[in-house]
Order: C-alpha cells, then sequence, then structure tokens
C-alpha cells in the first residue's frame, strides 16, 4: 500500500475513457507479452481493442456475437500456452457466467476477462445494457480476482499488472470519458487499496467512477468541517482487509460507493472483511436494488443518487449511528 | 482472418507420418482395451453407487480407438506441447475415460476404480485440477467442445502440429452453444480439429426425438461447413480409417458421428434410456453386466469386492 500524502486533484474530465486507455496500453505492452491474443465478440471498436486489432492483426481472434464460445474457448487457448483476454460488454460477458465458472474458473486457467460498459456508465443504451451486478457474480467465483479502475492512469497499470499475474482476472474499464486523478507516479498493486485522501472522521471506499464523486464528497464534507477519509479500492477480490481494520480503527466508520447494485459488489466485500475483524457503521452507495434506464451517465448517476452529494450524506449517516454507539 | 491466414503453414503433417492403424493386432488390442473399459467402467459406478453407464459404455469403443490408435499423447509427457488433446466434452461418461486412461498408464487401474468418492482425484465429472492428462474440466454440456476449440486454435496460432479430438452426447447438441463453436471451428477453418459425436439417440429422460429432436445431424453440421463421416461407433476398423480420413481433410474441421447403442455390451441396458444415470446398480445388475461382459467368476469377486 502506498499512501498519497497530498490528496489528487482532479486534473481534468476531458480525459481518455477507461476503456480507451486500456486499449491503448494492451496494443502498446503487447510486444513484451509474447504469448497474449485478444478475443473479440464483434465490439472492438467499443472496448477499445480496435487499436489492438490494427497493431497486432495476427494477436486478435473475433468469435463474433457469441460470447459463451469465446469464453470457453478462451480456456482452450490459455491451456495451450496463451494468455487470452476476453473483451466485451459487462451485461454480454455475464451471458458466458457459466463458461466463466467451469472453464476458467474451476480450472484456474489464465484468462483475463475485460469488460468495458459497467453500470451506469454505459448511458443511453438504457437498462438492459448496463450490468450492475457483475462484481458480485465474479467474485463469487473462487480464486478470481476482480478489478474496477478509477482512472485511466490506474486502468494503464492494471492492464499490465493482469498481464503479469498468473490466473483468472475480471476487470472493469468504462465508457464514459473519465476524471483524471492520479499522477504519473501513481503505484497500482493488485490486492492493495490506497488512501488517496487523509481523514479521520469517517472512510469513503470506493470503485471505479465513485472514486472521483467520493473525492468530490469529500469536499463537500470539508466544507462542514468534517474529515472525510477516501479510499481506492480498485481490487474488489482479494480485498485489502488491512487497509480497512486501519481506516475501521482509525475512522470508525464507513461509506462504500460504486456503480453497481449495493447487493454483492464492492460494499458487501467491505461488509464482509469488516464484520470479521472489528463491525462498524456502514452506508452502502451504489443502485439499490434495482435496473437502471436510459440517460447520460451523470443524469444516471444523479437520478440513482450515486453522486457526491448522496455519498456525502451518507458518511453523516454512518457518523451519527458511529456517536449512538459511542 | 487473421488465424486461416496461417492454415498453410500449419497444415497438419501428412497422415502417412504415422505407422498405420489399421493392422489387425491394433483392432485386436482396442477390442482388448474396449472390454476392460466396460468391465472398469461397471464396476466403478458399482462402487460408487452412482454414475451413468449408459453413454459411458456407447462410447468405449471410440475411445478405445482414441488412445488406442489415434492419440499422440504418453503418460511421460502429459505437459508436451506437441502432444494431441482429448476432451471428454459428455463428462459424465468419465468412467470410460477413466478405465481407458488406466488401461494406457495414465493413471492407476485399481484406483481409478475409486470414483465420486472423497478424495478420490476421480470425481464425477473430470477435473483437470484433479487429473491434469483429462486436459480441461467438462460436466457442462458443451463447454468441453467450446474449450476443445479454443485449444486447436491455440495450437495452430503457435505453428504446433497437433489434433484435438473432443467426444460430445447426442443430447449435448441441444446446448446452444455448441453451435456456437460449430460455426466458428468452420469459419476459422480447424482442420486439427475433429469432434466426435455419440450418437446413441437417447439422453437423460428419453429418446432425443422425443425431448427435443437433433435430427438430421449430419445436415446440420455440413450446413455448419463441417467434413462429416457418418459410422458405426462399435465398429473399430471403421472408427480408425474414419480417423485416417479425417486427419487428412483440409480446410475444414471434421465431425465424425458414431452410431451407438446405449449400454453397448450390457443386454439389459441396451436401448434403454432408464441406465442413462445417475444409477445405482445392485450387485446382482453389476454381476449381471460382467458376466455379459465375458469376466469371470473371480475376475467378478475382484471387480465388486469393496
Amino acid at each position: 500500500m502506498s499512501d498519497n500524502n497530498s490528496a489528487p486533484a482532479l486534473i481534468g474530465s476531458s480525459g481518455d475513457s477507461l476503456r480507451e486507455a486500456f486499449g491503448k496500453e494492451l496494443t502498446r505492452i503487447a510486444p513484451e507479452f509474447p504469448n497474449l491474443v485478444v478475443l473479440d465478440a464483434d465490439v472492438a471498436g467499443g472496448t477499445g481493442v480496435h487499436h489492438f486489432r490494427k497493431a497486432h492483426p495476427d494477436k486478435f481472434i473475433q468469435f463474433g456475437i457469441a460470447e459463451q464460445n469465446m469464453v470457453a474457448a478462451a480456456s482452450g487457448l490459455a491451456a495451450t500456452g496463451l494468455i487470452p483476454v476476453v473483451t466485451g460488454f459487462a451485461c454480454f460477458l455475464e451471458r458466458a457466467y457459466e463458461q466463466v465458472r467451469l472453464s476458467v474458473g474451476y480450472t484456474h486457467r489464465n484468462v483475463k476477462i475485460v469488460a468495458s460498459h459497467p453500470g451506469l456508465d454505459v448511458g443511453p443504451d438504457g437498462g438492459s445494457a448496463q450490468a450492475f451486478e457483475d462484481l458480485a457474480a465474479f467474485r463469487a467465483i473462487a480464486g478470481m480476482v476482480v478489478i474496477s479502475p478509477a482512472d485511466p492512469i490506474e486502468q494503464v497499470l492494471a492492464t499490465r499488472a493482469i498481464l503479469e499475474y498468473d490466473g483468472p482476472v475480471y476487470m472493469r474499464t468504462g465508457r464514459s470519458s473519465a476524471v483524471r486523478l492520479f499522477n504519473d507516479d501513481h503505484v497500482f498493486e493488485i490486492g492493495k487499496g490506497q488512501i488517496i485522501r487523509h481523514g479521520t472522521d469517517v472512510t469513503l471506499v470506493a470503485c471505479g467512477v465513485e472514486v472521483a464523486r467520493s473525492l468530490q464528497a469529500a469536499d463537500l464534507l470539508a466544507e462542514e468541517g468534517i474529515e472525510a477519509r477516501v479510499v481506492n479500492m480498485a481490487t474488489i477480490k482479494p480485498i485489502d482487509e488491512a487497509l480497512l481494520k486501519r481506516c475501521v480503527l482509525e475512522t470508525g466508520c464507513l461509506v462504500t460507493a460504486e456503480d453497481h447494485n449495493i447487493y454483492g459488489g464492492l460494499g458487501s466485500a467491505v461488509a464482509e472483511a469488516v464484520t470479521k475483524h472489528r463491525p462498524c457503521p456502514i452506508e452502502f452507495v451504489g443502485l439499490k436494488d434495482c435496473f437502471g434506464t436510459s440517460g447520460e451517465p451523470d443524469e444516471l448517476a444523479e437520478y440513482f443518487q450515486i453522486t457526491a452529494p448522496y455519498i456525502a450524506a451518507a458518511a453523516k449517516r454512518a457518523m451519527e449511528r458511529k456517536d449512538r454507539l459511542q | 482472418m487473421p488465424i486461416c491466414a496461417t492454415v498453410k503453414e500449419t497444415a497438419f503433417l501428412d497422415a502417412t507420418a504415422f505407422p498405420s492403424v489399421s493392422a489387425p493386432d491394433i483392432e485386436v488390442q482396442i477390442a482388448e482395451a474396449a472390454r476392460f473399459a466396460r468391465r472398469h467402467l461397471i464396476a466403478s459406478i458399482y462402487r460408487a453407487t452412482s454414475g451413468h453407464p449408459g453413454g459411458a459404455l456407447s462410447c468405449a469403443d471410440i475411445l478405445a480407438c482414441l488412445f488406442g490408435a489415434e492419440l499422440n499423447i504418453w503418460p511421460s509427457a502429459i505437459d508436451d506441447p506437441q502432444r494431441d488433446r482429448f476432451v471428454l466434452s459428455k463428462g459424465h461418461a468419465c468412467p470410460t475415460l477413466y478405465a481407458i486412461g488406466a488401461w494406457h498408464g495414465f493413471c492407476d487401474k485399481k484406483e481409478s476404480l475409486n470414483l465420486r468418492k472423497l478424495g478420490s482425484p476421480f470425481q464425477g465429472h473430470p477435473h483437470v485440477k484433479d487429473l491434469p492428462w483429462v486436459e480441461t474440466s467438462t460436466g457442462s454440456l458443451g463447454q468441453g467442445f467450446s474449450v476443445a476449440m479454443g485449444m486447436a486454435m491455440g495450437l495452430r496460432l503457435q505453428k504446433i502440429r497437433a489434433r484435438v479430438y473432443t467426444v460430445l452426447g447426442d443430447g449435448e447438441m441441444q446446448e446452444g452453444s455448441v453451435w456456437e463453436t460449430a460455426m466458428c471451428s468452420a469459419h476459422h477453418k480447424l482442420d486439427n480439429f475433429c469432434a466426435i459425436i455419440d450418437y446413441n439417440k437417447m439422453q437423460s429422460d428419453a429418446l432425443n426425438e422425443d425431448i427435443c429432436g437433433i435430427a438430421p445431424l449430419g445436415d446440420k453440421w455440413r450446413a455448419f461447413g463441417w467434413e462429416v463421416f457418418e459410422i458405426d461407433g462399435h465398429d473399430i476398423p471403421q472408427i480408425l480409417s474414419t480417423f485416417h480420413k479425417a486427419a487428412t481433410t483440409r480446410g475444414k474441421p471434421s465431425c465424425i458421428i458414431a452410431n451407438t447403442l446405449k449400454g453397448k455390451g450390457v443386454p439389459y441396458m441396451e436401448g434403454s434410456p432408464a441406465w442413462h444415470g445417475s444409477v445405482k446398480l445392485s450387485h446382482e445388475q453389476a454381476e449381471t453386466a460382467l458376466q455379459a461382459l465375458g469376466c469371470t467368476a473371480d475376475e467378478i469377486k475382484e471387480f465388486l469386492d469393496v
């Protein structure tokens, strides 16, 4: 874990989307991974791997609109020593869940599943395309690593990290232009969360697009004299239990924030870890067990109450509950 | 397509590079292995008190031919990148795979009788982490076929001149992903890939045609772009000669539709979906089956005494 002592400024909001960051980095580092192959189900332009297809056509395998076949075939490709990176939209990769379970998870094959278009970040395509259960679903498969980076810099680092890791991984990217949070010296390590803003009143634990919103929430709270700590928990599994334990000891209550159902994802993973060590009040920000709808991502975030003001409100609720316990 | 671009360079080596597989002595050895497999699987399913004998018996000759003559694999080199691969996509027939594997030294004959037991690597469906030589974990119909296709792709991409074989059940044809894989294999012209369908016409509950008809099977596979061979799946010389034809087919994958008899070799099981399983065999039923398979009284005792 590397604490970043200076709270990161929001460097910009018009940066690359996470999918672009992923696709470009995968293309750039491909020569370092001679066994790398990229699998697509006719959505390369949407997942960012169109860059890879152009640069490395001999390492790009088109499966057509057939995710079940693609995921199981990835297991076979891995069995011959290749490193298959399966790409697609989160909602459609869920279609191959049983293939992930049996042919990737149970066999513990070196397959990387990288999903763009997670959660409300999908936007106008609407409820059918917005996956709010992927983190929960893939987290429940034994031995799988689950990652949701927060900004393009972290996405780039995570792209290398998953290729260097030997085992099955599910990683989210993102569709919209991403807020840049980190500097070039940012460090990403699988299984390690990071305190990216210090505070002692409450800890905001977030992943993906909710990290930027949690930092904004911390600003709102600061205006009211509340010092909120922000943790970027880019690895949902294995969750950084040591860091959570420390945050509970030092701040006494938590808020989790994710672009995902509040059931089964980051919030649940955090709650499982915290109750194991030192139970404390936790408030959960995310989709409240509902499906999405059409709209722009920012509008949707507001509509489904996962923006900074809602995170800040949740922080105050958590603090009130903490006070009642004392 | 990128993968297709390598077809010519990696076209599988000429079948003449292998010794003749049609020699009568090999056929005799294969028949002996199949007979052993049928006895062994009856014994292991009896000892397990559950299992799927019908579909295990129907594919015994096919697996005996594969391991006895076609597959370029050795127990001493199960991780050799150049080896051929075999995936039992109809994973519930694994007692046959374990028995044939034992016959050829991939596992122990006695230990592999310890089927479906806690602590035994011989699970109710094959698991590659328990037994690396089974190549992948199966038991969810359709998936083994797709994984096997991925192996064929991976070998071709790495210019490894090995072949991939997989055995599917006929009920497995009802899984939609089978046809995704069928379409994809032909699109990528995977002529290093051969699927064998154990066409015993029956599935768990009844005849295929009464559950969800799969006929005309040959026409379906031809329409999906495969080279199709329709054969008697219990005729060892015919199975072997068809493997040879499949191995010399260029530019498309091969599908061998092996017409078989469910429960083959055990008269009271033959042609009856009741023995698809998972069933518990009584001592008397197991004994009758082993007698039909030509076991002596001593052999029966050895197989069945737990």
